[in-house]
């Protein structure tokens, strides 16, 4: 293997963990509290859409306006060609509009604008997938907390609610911008693929591998930190855990158990849904396709919090480790491949693909075996993790 | 301040049963808010009328012969699964991996279909057909079963990441049997038809609804009239009951598993060899999730499963019908679907508790 293969599968693997780190982390916090959310495709799928959708009408509000402002700056008496995009956008927002006609100079314009606001983009967006996930976390606790719905079929219908929602969103807002793969928040995005100067080029291939990502990945990194911190040193950390393992304790010790369910699950979602705003924005660029790909990854979010035994600290490396193994068929040595190919009785080296993207899967599954084997009690899931808690109900 | 022995505003209380009435009546008020419920949410986004939206759903459902059979088709597969993970979620085992067993009885399927499709004739080879799938079916089932059974490993997880397992082995058999590199099968036995469901009477799909009525039938009787099903009601009531009455609970879970995934098995027989006598990673197509809500709404009774197996296929196709009549996009149906789910999800908690007022109960502070 050449270096330049092995930097492009330990890059491509770290970009692809982030998006499941964040999911991971999120649905960790929700399930300490006894919440085994399976809604998590579906969040993931909110965040992303809730982002793209914002950054995209503001995108287009922002044009609409920029092109009337030009038109009443050319009505006032003005050429056209005076327009100055920055001085006259300042000057025109803020005034009454009267009509709405588009000129050339608003269209350079509004691209000036948004070359220079590509970070108002970037704050949009993450509220607006904070609050598209949260929102899915809410419906979620109100249904298996406050009216006691069954947790994993609310999950599963989660699932299905959000990623009917995003692709509902999605294709409309594709052919609001023209087609099939039209829409593109490029100028955001690219903002959010904004590495950190100096340090992303430094120190030559070092660099290249660790701080040449988009800024938002450092962000995600510090989140799973912070998590971590929480859950372990900190007393409402402590309170969310006694929660999760036995309810009625934690009731009876005086804890707010309602409260701390809706807490966790709705910060919980809204930070996996983080996850689905990184993949639309930084991993394919401000786009969206209608691919189900969030849902995979949402799934493999999932398996994350099993591999990494429900801590947090463990989804940074975990989450790579799985984006090691979902791209291991690209760069796996030829003489492996083609013993593998002869061990199977496969004709073509390109079929093993199939088989390699199994391995994070059953890497989880053999460590969810191991740590039910193994019953070492900080290893294992929260114990009431999946049952509603009624109190009389004792 | 409210003083401290004053009774909260709203009390709960588990109810012990409900009249069979009330019960229904809830469901069909929880149904009617969520269809009013969504026909405000696409009057919002589309500014359509929500009666025509309506009208048109129906008629993409049962508007002309062709579509109500397609409904009832893809009625009869979603049934067949539901109906396969009711023993399971009867006894509290959290089969997710139907979309696995579904697939896995797929490849056999389609493997027979392929390699032993012109040996037999069709009925024997239909015989076994159903019979591998159901074997490979089971066997997926099993593995996480047997792990429950002897170290209670958390089988909703296993079951989940089964699936993705069978994913990728669907990938990989369909770039096996590929020949020409387009990474699909393409219909099976085209021109022959070999391995395809036989139509009866002329109607082609009433072989599929013959075998899964059937089997609906049969998980009825079992689960409600036999020791077997009784042994599944225990167990899942509480496994340390089972105990003290000497029910084995290793052997109810094995047992139960492999009943669950071999009917999931036939059923990915059904949809290879009787619907689309092709097999892809999309075989499954998240029926295996959408039957868990159908056989968990229903309460495991496979006769109410063909009500709400209909009700979900109605959207389906409904909201199908509505993207190409106004334009919109098909995903609309998963979005109403969920609303609609929400809604009856949330209305079993008013079949389940009992909301007491404070002031409801007149003089009754005891």
């Amino acid at each position: 293997m050449t270096l330049a293969s092995f930097i492009s599968w330990f890059t491509g693997a770290f970009v692809f963990g982030i998006v499941i780190m964040l999911g991971c982390v999120g649905e960790t916090l929700t399930e300490k509290s006894g919440n085994l959310n399976l809604g998590v495709p579906g969040i993931m799928y909110l965040g992303g859409i809730s982002s793209l959708s914002a950054v995209f009408m503001t995108q287009l509000r922002v044009r609409e306006m920029i092109a009337e402002a030009a038109a009443v700056f050319v009505e006032a008496g003005n050429r056209a060609q005076e327009w100055v995009p920055e001085t006259g956008l300042l000057k025109f927002l803020t005034q009454p509009v009267t009509s709405a006609i588009t000129v050339k100079g608003a269209e350079a314009s509004y691209r000036v604008f948004f070359d220079f606001n590509g970070w108002i983009g970037v704050v949009i967006a993450i509220v607006a997938a904070l609050i598209g996930a949260a929102f899915g976390g809410l419906i979620y606790s109100f249904l298996t907390v406050t009216l006691r719905a069954n947790q994993n079929v609310t999950g599963l219908t989660l699932t299905i609610f959000g990623s009917g929602v995003a692709n509902f969103f999605g294709g409309s807002l594709n052919k609001l911008a023209g087609g099939v793969g039209q829409i593109s928040v490029a100028t955001t995005s690219t903002a959010f693929r904004t590495s950190f100067p100096w340090i992303s080029t430094a120190f030559g291939k070092v660099s290249e591998l660790l701080f040449n990502y988009g800024f938002f990945s450092y962000i995600a990194i510090v989140i799973a930190i912070i998590a971590h911190i929480y859950l372990n040193k900190t007393r409402h950390g402590l309170n969310l855990r006694a929660v999760g393992e036995n309810p009625a304790t934690a009731d009876a010790a005086g804890i707010n158990v309602t409260k701390y369910k809706y807490l966790a699950t709705c910060i919980g979602a809204a930070i996996s849904g983080l996850g689905g705003l990184y993949f639309v924005m930084d991993y394919i660029k401000g786009t969206w396709a209608n691919d189900g790909s969030i849902e995979s990854l949402g799934w493999l979010a999932v398996a994350l919090v099993i591999f990494t035994k429900w801590k947090p600290i463990n989804a940074i490396w975990g989450a790579f480790v799985f984006g090691l193994c979902y791209w291991v068929y690209l760069y796996m040595p030829q003489g492996v491949s083609e013993i593998l190919a002869e061990l199977f009785g496969v004709q073509k080296i390109s079929h093993l693909q199939s088989l390699y993207k199994m391995l994070p899967y059953i890497v989880t599954i053999i460590v969810l075996i191991i740590t039910s084997l193994r019953k070492k009690r900080e290893n294992q899931p929260p114990q009431s993790l999946g049952l509603s808690y009624f109190r009389e109900d004792r | 301040m409210a003083s401290p022995n004053r009774e909260p505003l709203v009390r709960l209380v588990k109810r012990s049963s409900i009249p069979l009435w009330q019960s229904i009546l809830v469901r069909v008020a929880a149904i009617i808010l969520s269809l009013l419920f969504s026909a405000v949410i696409i009057t919002l986004i589309t500014k359509l009328d929500p009666v025509k939206v309506f009208t048109s759903m129906y008629n993409g459902a049962f508007g002309l012969e062709l579509r109500t059979w397609n409904t009832i088709r893809d009625m009869m597969l979603l049934l067949c699964i539901a109906v396969g993970l009711a023993p399971a979620f009867k006894m509290k085992f959290w089969n997710i991996g139907a979309e696995g067993q579904i697939l896995v009885g797929g490849i056999v399927s389609a493997a027979c279909m392929i390699s032993i499709g012109d040996k037999l004739p069709t009925a024997l080879l239909l015989i076994v057909m159903a019979l591998i799938s159901a074997v490979a079916g089971a066997i997926w089932g099993l593995i996480p079963a047997i792990f429950k059974a002897k170290w209670n490993t958390n089988e909703t997880l296993f079951t989940l990441m089964m699936n993705y397992v069978a994913i990728q082995l669907t990938s990989f058999m369909v770039d096996v049997w590929d020949k020409k590199g387009s990474h699909s099968v393409g219909v099976i036995n085209q021109t022959t038809r070999t391995g395809w469901f036989p139509p009866i009477a002329e109607k082609q799909y009433l072989l599929n609804v013959i075998i899964v009525l059937a089997l609906t039938v049969i998980m009825f009787i079992y689960l409600k009239k036999t020791k077997q099903g009784y042994e599944i009601a225990v167990v899942g009531e509480s496994e340390n009951t089972a105990r003290y009455a000497g029910i084995s609970v290793k052997k109810v879970i094995l047992r139960t598993m492999l009943i669950s995934g071999a009917i999931c098995g036939i059923a990915g027989f059904i949809e290879v060899a009787g619907v689309s006598h092709t097999i892809s990673v999309n075989t499954a197509g998240g029926r295996g999730f959408t039957a868990i809500i159908v056989a968990w709404l229903a309460k495991f009774n496979t006769f109410t499963m063909i009500l709400i197996s209909l009700l979900l296929v109605f959207l389906d196709k409904g909201a199908v019908q509505i993207a190409t009549d106004f334009g919109l996009n098909e995903y609309a149906s998963e979005m109403v679907t969920g609303i609609i789910l929400f809604f009856i999800l949330g209305s079993e908690f008013f079949i389940n508790y009992k909301l007491i007022f404070r002031h409801s109960n007149k003089g009754g502070k005891a």
